[in-house]
């Protein structure tokens, strides 16, 4: 196993700002009626800074970075 | 440092900050009904919102600093701190003390908000609508420059763009799509009666 950062919307909180997809379009991008929609998968380590940024940025707190547990080829 | 200079600096500095200060409240009105077109993403609010938001900070650590430190008026360091401390224009200048420790409150909360989580922030953040007006009657009330001709265009020119703002911002309520929708669903949810 090794870690990765993953970034989760809380869909209670979000409300449809835009901002996160605004500073972050590689990985989030927005439904047709505003509301984000995060890429599978890990966040690549290069973006991890702007993923941070984008978490502070959200008005309503609803976007979380965190490290995930991720199974690899080798430990499954 | 010249007694003249240090009371052109509070001046000067106390200008700005309302000017400064002026666009803070507009940017966060700005922001909390998402603005935005095609040259201006929100981000770019947001932004400006928490940048000039620091910088007017550091112009009114200017302002105290230096009407403080005049020896003319030897206000003390309490004044700072004590609202209607001073025996120098006691209502005035507890006004100013007043607004700079909302300010305070508003921006520290502001630069913790994960740690004090959104709700708490929130109550404090609204006390911007207090803090900015007494500010701007702490400056009318003494400010030496209150009544030239440049002040006024000044203070006519924020007073009224935060007063547009404010009323635009009243007549808009929640700028949140499902607005309704969710209201709706916490009124359901705290209907139930197994809750
Ligand atoms: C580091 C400093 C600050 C940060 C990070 C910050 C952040 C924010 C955020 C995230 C919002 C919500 C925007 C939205 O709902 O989309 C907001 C709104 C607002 N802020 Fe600030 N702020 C700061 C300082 C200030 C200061 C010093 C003032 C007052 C002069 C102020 C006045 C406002 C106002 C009036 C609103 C609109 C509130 C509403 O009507 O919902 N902010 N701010
Ligand atoms: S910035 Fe926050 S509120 Fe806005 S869409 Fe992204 S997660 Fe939702």
């Amino acid at each position: 196993m090794r870690t990765a950062l993953r970034l989760s919307i809380d869909r209670i909180k979000c409300d449809g700002h835009g901002l996160c997809a605004e500073l972050l379009p590689e990985i989030i991008r927005l439904d047709d009626w505003g509301y984000p929609i995060i890429a599978a998968g890990p966040v690549p380590e290069g973006l991890a800074p702007l993923a941070q940024r984008a978490v502070a940025s959200c008005p309503v707190l609803a976007l979380a970075l965190a490290l995930a547990l991720q199974p690899t080829a080798a430990s499954k | 440092m010249s007694d003249t200079l240090l009371w052109y600096t509070t001046r000067g500095a106390g200008a700005v900050s309302l000017i400064l200060l002026s666009g803070v409240v507009v940017l966060g009105v700005l922001s909390a009904l998402r603005v935005q077109s095609a040259g201006w993403p929100k981000f770019l609010t947001t932004g400006l919102h928490r940048n000039i938001a620091l910088m007017a900070m550091v112009f009114l650590a200017l302002h105290i600093v230096t009407a403080i430190v005049d020896p003319f008026t030897h206000l003390g360091w309490l004044t700072a701190v004590v609202p209607f401390s001073s025996y120098y224009r006691t209502l005035w200048l507890g006004l100013g003390t007043i607004a700079f420790e909302l300010l305070v409150a508003i921006v520290a909360t502001s630069l913790v908000r994960g740690l004090i989580g959104q709700g708490a922030w929130r109550a404090v953040h609204w006390l911007a609508y207090a803090s900015w007006p007494v500010a701007v009657i702490h400056g009318f009330g003494t400010g030496t420059d209150a009544l030239s001709g440049w002040f006024m265009v000044l203070s006519i020119v924020c007073v009224g763009s935060v007063a547009v703002a404010v009323v635009y911002r009243l007549g808009q309520g929640s700028a949140d799509p499902l607005a309704s929708a969710r209201s709706d669903f916490r009124a359901r949810v705290a209907r139930r009666p197994d809750r």
